[in-house]
């Protein structure tokens, strides 16, 4: 049977525009790398496409001679760390207790939980509430907010839904108690769901400045790695835009730091994430599509 | 009389019930009463902080020693110009982060769903969840980077093509400010918003393909009458979702690509609390701001439910 030309018309439409999504996604991160490898004079000179044209490791080398590179570049693994362990844990024993149909508080904290991603105090309230708490100048700041996600935990508690209640059964009758039934039993089959969690909650801690700038924004020791690209970053924006403003020009010129180095801090600040999410991929897109029917 | 010693019989057997069931629950208990404290010291005390909004707070000074000040904070909020100017840039960027956050995804996912060389889908669809996963900082970052006017792919562009004579400073000016947040939020969020689709489309059964194909529909055709009625439910709900969230797109965009030159477009009503509240020290103002946002927030997603619920017996609630 001939295809109709319909058919074809179609195709060329889908091919055509996978092409501009891969392109459109990907050129602007070859543009970066290349000019993060590129000689910061020559850069000037503007015209990188995806290759260096006078490559370069000296970039990468200044970084760390920054003030704030080195702290913030421990600061964000040591929340990274901290904060997927500090969440799986208290997400999965949360679900684990909700994925209990005979569990007599279930209803109640099930609903009390899913309020949650409704209404939030908003900004000031949470803020008084850190400074109430003597939050504000520690790392806790950076783990205790964002500890329990009721997304996470209805992520992870369909998946549970979804394993066989017999199994729990037979393990009771084995005189297991439900703590040891949830570590020795569900958390080893929930390998999936915590894998996409933990991905999750470690993009969320890794990509987070905000709560530093907020909470410890004037605390050097306790800065974090999007903190510092976001200062770099933000210092380029105001001395381009004031440029009209000539008599602190040359000041400010001298405070910003080359493009090729500010290229280098982006892609330090983004490897990471883009070694970790192709493997855990096929995990996400099921943990993605739970949450969403089930929530 | 009996009845009265039979129900308190029973009201017994029931407290004695229910302590046994807790007893032999202790472990799901234990397991879950500190995450429910947890939760409630940091979600819902600061809804308490609200009350913020109806004094003249003082920081430090007890809850009982505040001077209640009524409806004040709201008054001055709504006799300020400013805050007009505030609602419009916010409702304008929700509005169009809206529907382009929405069709946008929706298209990647019919196409995507079109290309047949299995390869080519996985390696597309990879790609395109990439910007998801960076920070807004550095996605701001790039983003600057490639409309500036030294150097960006942009301008080199629209120069080579000779679209433009000279370069057009995108960051500087007020008027492309709400089209670069929200393009900037459909090249992040595209590919990671069509995961959703994508399996809804997976689950649709291929039987029906089998059907329209016996009819003689086309590709095209088999689009419109058998995918789009099949992910229906799911764009639906999403968009219900979505608008529920309006007035809470949050401002990380809008802090880090706006600067003092395109203020009067970029400010969002998350911005103003963050400047005038937390920065001048207004907390009261500040949560009056707020407040306004989850009320209007919490309006849209009723709204919006009960019109979908009306029109297509979908909802959420």
């Amino acid at each position: 049977m001939a295809k109709p030309v319909q058919d074809h018309v179609l195709e060329v439409i889908v091919y055509l525009s996978m092409f501009a999504v891969t392109v459109l996604t990907l050129y602007p991160f070859l543009n970066v790398l290349a000019i993060s490898f590129n000689d910061s004079v020559d850069t000037v000179r503007g015209g990188i496409t995806i290759w260096p044209r006078q490559f370069t490791l000296k970039n990468y080398d200044l970084i760390f001679t920054f003030k704030g590179m080195i702290t913030g570049f421990k600061i964000s693994v040591l929340r990274t760390v901290i904060g997927t362990l500090a969440g799986l844990i208290s997400g999965s024993m949360l679900a684990f207790t909700l994925s209990r149909h005979d569990f007599s508080a279930r209803a109640f904290i099930s609903a009390f939980l899913a309020m949650t991603m409704y209404v939030s105090g908003g900004l000031i309230p949470g803020f008084i509430l850190m400074k109430d708490l003597h939050l504000i100048g520690t790392f806790a700041v950076y783990i205790l907010p964002g500890l329990v996600s009721a997304f996470n935990v209805f992520v992870i508690r369909s998946f549970i839904d979804g394993l066989p209640y017999a199994l729990q059964e037979s393990a009771k009758l084995d005189g297991a108690n439900d703590f040891t039934i949830f570590w020795r039993i569900i958390l080893p089959l929930c390998k999936p769901a915590l894998a996409t969690v933990a991905l999750f909650l470690a993009v969320g801690q890794w990509n987070s400045w905000f709560d530093t700038y907020l909470f410890n924004g004037s605390n050097e020791s306790l800065t974090t790695l999007q903190y510092e690209l976001m200062k770099i970053l933000q210092s380029t924006t105001t001395s381009a835009t004031n440029s009209q403003d000539s008599a602190n020009m040359a000041q400010r010129m001298a405070q910003v730091s080359p493009e090729s180095v500010k290229m280098a801090i982006t892609i330090i600040v983004t490897v990471p994430i883009l070694i970790v999410y192709p493997f855990l991929q096929k995990y996400f897109v099921k943990g993605m599509t739970l949450g969403a029917v089930k929530s | 009389m009996k009845t009265v010693t039979m129900n308190e019989k029973y009201a017994y057997k029931r407290t004695q019930h229910a302590w046994r069931a807790i007893h032999n629950q202790k472990y799901l208990y234990f397991m879950s009463i500190p995450f429910v404290i947890w939760v409630f010291v940091f979600q819902y005390l600061p809804l308490w902080g609200w009350t913020m909004a109806f004094q003249k707070y003082r920081p430090g000074v007890s809850f009982f020693k505040q001077k209640w000040v009524g409806l004040e904070h709201f008054r001055t909020l709504f006799q300020d110009a400013h805050f007009y100017l505030v609602l419009r840039n916010t409702l304008a960027m929700s509005l169009m982060g809206l529907v382009a956050g929405f069709i946008v995804p929706v298209l990647f996912a019919l196409l995507l769903n079109e290309v047949r060389v299995q390869i080519m889908k996985r390696f597309v669809q990879t790609v395109s969840y990439l910007p998801h996963f960076v920070s807004w900082v550095v996605a701001a970052g790039i983003i600057t980077k490639m409309l500036s006017t030294d150097g960006g792919v942009v301008n080199d562009l629209l120069l080579g093509l000779h679209i433009i004579d000279r370069p057009i400073q995108f960051m500087a000016q007020g008027n492309w400010f709400w089209g670069i947040v929200t393009s900037a939020d459909v090249w992040k969020e595209t590919g990671w918003s069509a995961i959703i689709y994508l399996a809804a489309i997976a689950g649709i059964g291929p039987e029906l393909y089998e059907a329209a194909r016996v009819d003689g529909a086309s590709r095209l055709r088999q689009m419109w009458h058998v995918t789009l009625p099949g992910i229906r439910p799911t764009i639906i709900i999403l968009l219900i979702m979505s608008i529920g969230h309006l007035l809470g797109t949050g401002f990380e965009k809008q802090f880090l690509l706006g600067n003092h030159m395109v203020i009067d477009y970029s400010e969002v009503l998350d911005l103003y609390a963050l400047n005038y509240g937390l920065g001048m020290g207004r907390y009261s103002f500040g949560t009056a701001i707020n407040i306004f946002n989850s009320v209007i927030s919490l309006i849209l997603l009723f709204a919006a439910n009960g019109i979908f619920k009306r029109f297509t017996n979908e909802s959420i609630m």
